[in-house]
């Protein structure tokens, strides 16, 4: 194992390296197995600029999750894209680091609102394949000149270089949340309730739903979210969370908390929020029974969290393809990738080379579908 | 501004060219006479022309497909044109290049207010993606300026950003998907309507590519429900110092306005006498536009009245109805066009650290007293996207070299205090030059590798973002 504790020590180990590294931050959310030597980023900790009345933040890619919102707490400041923590649900035991967040592209419930960890993404620097050390963006929130290279590391899971800092747009913690929890519908109903209040001009921060219940968050200046309540309830019979209890619920939809411990396959769906339900239960009725164990739906259906018996995989390809993208986090058995169209594969497949010409770094996961070949 | 020599061997070969392009295209689709081609010989940036060997409007995917094909085949380099408004020059042609103006592809394609996003031709004017769903009670967030003018496949290739982007964020926030073809004709589709795909971020690095990595035809874009009101207050200060402090209270007291805009004493003046807004008569104007319902618009202006109450301001002023709101958004939107009445400017474009906004302010006018040049400044100052606004005489002899010199001073001094070179207008030719003031070669180097990738030949809108030596032997120059 390399645990570098500089940047150069990065461009090093990766110069040095003659077969491919897995690269791992707290190893809590990675996809598919890792292969090779490891080289482990947590030694690259620390805070390099923290401005709140800017909202910038500046950490060094290795820095703990849990530590940056400590930081960040006090100063009545957090990331407003809500990253997941998928420890529990993938069992895994590492404690999640900024690098495999931005690395993942990994973004909460809070994305209808406020976007992806991309979107929050204003700058990174990182080490390609061959050693080289490369900045891109910076710390303003407005920023064209030059590629933005930012976009596209985030979500390529160290395929195309070691992250080694990172600069964050974050978000002031407003003074109120409040949940409304709505039961008695079935899945189209509560997903189409959770589409309209989207479509809504109330500034929905939360748009999800679970065990027969369907959520939708608040969140402002107390007596916006007072107003906005009402506006919403329209009189309809609902439970009302607020504070810390609305925190908690979001906190379990974030992390798919109901399917922590159980048995089966994790899937991760991304569709249209109207597909949602009509794919779900496509998925279900032409499978055994017993196939769907539970489901979380967020982004009003556009993210769907699916646990199923194992052996489900062609029934969920077959039912997305072409309606988005279904990956298997946890599970045994297929690739947990689809392929990819031939020619958004040759791109891809370019730029690795370009990053990347000698694999010292993780292959990309996905290729074109072997037909296309 | 230094441009690539023209290939001769091209400049020979107009008529058979434009032949081989009228052979597939719509006859009215190719443009080729030199009293017609005069048109597109520059942008927004219309100090720098050149006229192109020709031009091509098509109205499809497939004819955008076809002329690719032709001038890849044919090693015509090409320079995509959305409605001409880039302020960086990112449509400028050369000698030798075609111009492919997407302009006639204006089409809606689909609206799914459902899933909130609409599906348009890359033509379309910004404002008519927002005209196509506003009587649905819908918005497209983006709003540069030119928003009139301004076609969706050039805020793409920009990166385009706007006055409301302190909350809705830039082009690349609110975009969703798009149909490329490469400059070797392929055809693709990177994203798409539904939320997070996975594989590589394409759409990220394509958007804000200034157009060189391929032609967009159409996108998906994200479409937000609009809220229930929004108003603007104008603060007066005695000095652009107070009002830059006072920008950074109410962000750091975590009230989020759409907008905070910024003018100094030489634009307030300028854009009061073009709109009539009733700005008042002081050193530096902030407009702030809160948004909601009546009730908490009233909130929030309680608020942010607190906040600059501590910073005494001259005056603080409410829009009383929506005339008067219309017509401050009205001279802060014209303020480009408003100083061009006091003559030819050059206006920039850098980003700045919020915090640094007063040592900015004081510095850009100790350039402008050293280089007796006069500088407005009126800007985003939520997001510390600076657009100071150099005046000058364009028939003056020399007036313009000390004008570039002067704005990359500037600009050197933005990357200095943390911040970059373009917030919004992109690199074109007119920063091309100053790249490395804020990139390292291995940066750079990085950036040309994805260029290579989409666009091995290097054919596409060749001689902008990068600095001409350092793209040179990409582009095939000795």
């Amino acid at each position: 194992m390399i645990r570098p504790h500089s940047e150069a020590e990065v461009c090093e180990a990766l110069a040095r390296a003659n077969s491919p590294l897995a690269v791992i931050g707290g190893g809590t959310r990675a996809i598919g197995d890792m292969q090779g030597e490891i080289l482990d980023t947590t030694g690259l900790t620390g805070i390099t600029h923290y401005e709140p009345a800017a909202l910038s933040l500046v950490v060094r890619a290795g820095t703990a999750l849990d530590e940056i919102t400590a930081l960040l707490s006090p100063q009545r400041q957090r990331l407003g894209f809500e990253p997941p923590e998928l420890g529990a649900l993938l069992g895994r035991k590492g404690r999640s680091t900024i690098g495999g967040v931005a690395a993942s592209n990994a973004s909460g419930p809070r994305k209808v609102q406020l976007g992806s960890a991309r979107d929050a993404m204003l700058g990174v620097r990182f080490v390609d394949g061959r050693g080289t050390a490369i900045a891109s963006g910076g710390r303003v929130m407005k920023n064209v000149t030059g590629y933005d290279v930012v976009k596209l590391m985030a979500g390529s899971h160290g395929t195309l270089g070691v992250l080694t800092e990172i600069s964050l747009k974050v978000q002031s913690i407003p003074e109120a949340e409040a949940t409304l929890q709505l039961e008695g519908l079935d899945d189209t109903a509560g997903l189409a309730t959770l589409r309209h209040a989207l479509g809504s001009a109330y500034d929905i921060s939360g748009a999800a739903r679970q065990g027969g219940r369907s959520y939708i968050r608040l969140e402002g200046m107390a007596g916006s979210v007072a107003y906005r309540v009402e506006k919403l309830r329209q009189g309809r019979d609902c439970t009302l969370c607020e504070g810390a209890q609305s925190a908690a619920i979001w906190q379990g939809i974030r992390d798919a908390a109901l399917l922590h411990g159980r048995r089966g396959d994790i899937w991760r769906l991304s569709i249209l929020p109207s597909d949602a339900a009509v794919i779900v239960a496509a998925i279900v009725a032409k499978t055994r029974a017993d196939l769907l164990r539970d489901v979380v739906y967020d982004w009003a259906g556009g993210l769907v969290w699916l646990l199923l018996a194992q052996g489900a995989d062609q029934v969920v390809r077959a039912h997305v393809a072409g309606r988005g993208a279904a990956i298997k986090l946890r599970g045994a058995g297929a690739a947990p990738f689809a392929p990819q169209s031939r020619d958004v594969a040759r791109l891809s497949h370019g730029l690795k080379a370009q990053f990347d010409p000698l694999g010292r770094l993780p292959p990309l996961h996905f290729g074109p579908s072997t037909e296309e070949k | 501004m230094e441009m690539p020599r023209p290939n001769f061997d091209l400049l020979a070969k107009r008529a058979e060219i434009a032949a081989r392009l009228r052979a597939v295209l719509p006859k009215d689709s190719v443009i080729d006479d030199p009293a017609q081609t005069r048109v597109y010989e520059c942008d927004g940036l219309s100090a720098y022309r050149c006229a192109p060997l020709a031009v091509v409007l098509p109205r499809s995917t497939q004819e955008v497909c076809d002329t690719l094909r032709i001038c890849h085949e044919m090693g015509v380099p090409v320079v995509p044109r959305g409605a001409g408004t880039s302020l960086s020059g990112g449509a400028m042609p050369s000698a030798d290049s075609v111009v492919l103006g997407v302009a006639r592809m204006t089409e809606v394609l689909h609206c799914d207010f459902e899933n909130r996003y609409i599906h348009v031709q890359a033509g379309r004017t910004n404002l008519a993606v927002t005209g196509a769903v506003e009587d649905r009670g819908f918005f497209y967030a983006p709003d540069p300026s030119s928003q009139l003018a301004c076609a969706i496949g050039g805020n793409i290739a920009m990166n385009s950003g706007g006055a409301h982007c302190l909350k809705y964020g830039v082009t690349t926030n609110n975009l969703l998907g798009v149909t490329l073809v490469q400059m070797d004709g392929t055809i693709l589709t990177l994203g798409g309507p539904f939320g997070d795909g996975f594989g590589l971020d394409l759409l990220g690095v394509v958007c804000g590519s200034e157009g060189q990595l391929g032609v967009v035809t159409e996108a998906w874009l994200r479409i937000l429900p609009k809220p229930e009101g929004a108003r603007p207050v104008l603060v007066a200060f005695d000095s652009s110092e107070v009002a830059g402090a006072c920008v950074a209270d109410i962000i750091r007291a975590g009230i989020l306005p759409v907008a905070i805009e910024f003018m100094d004493r030489l634009c307030i003046r300028a854009c009061e006498d073009f709109a009539h807004a009733g700005y008042p008569d002081c050193e530096a104007l902030l407009i702030i536009e809160v948004e909601g319902a009546p009730d908490e618009i009233d909130e929030q202006l309680a608020r942010i009245r607190a906040i600059a109450a501590r910073h005494s301001p001259l005056a603080f002023t409410q829009a009383r109805d929506d005339a008067q709101a219309k017509r401050i958004w009205l001279g802060r939107k014209s303020a480009f066009g408003a100083m061009g009445q006091l003559g030819d400017y050059m206006c920039l474009d850098g980003t700045i650290p919020v915090s640094s906004l007063s040592y900015v302010l004081g510095q850009i006018a100790a350039l402008s007293t050293a280089y007796g040049l006069p500088v407005g400044n009126v800007f985003h100052a939520g997001d510390g996207n600076m657009h100071p606004l150099i005046l000058y005489d364009a028939n003056k002899d020399g007036d313009l070299a000390k004008v570039e010199s002067l704005g990359a001073d500037i600009l050197r001094l933005c990357v200095h205090v943390g911040g970059c070179l373009s917030g919004e207008h992109g690199v074109g030719i007119e920063k091309r030059d100053l790249m490395p003031v804020q990139f390292t070669a291995a940066d750079l180097e990085a950036q040309m590798r994805i260029k290579d990738v989409f666009d091995p030949k290097w054919l596409l809108n060749p001689a902008k973002v990068f600095p001409l030596s350092a793209s040179a032997a990409r582009r095939g120059e000795a």
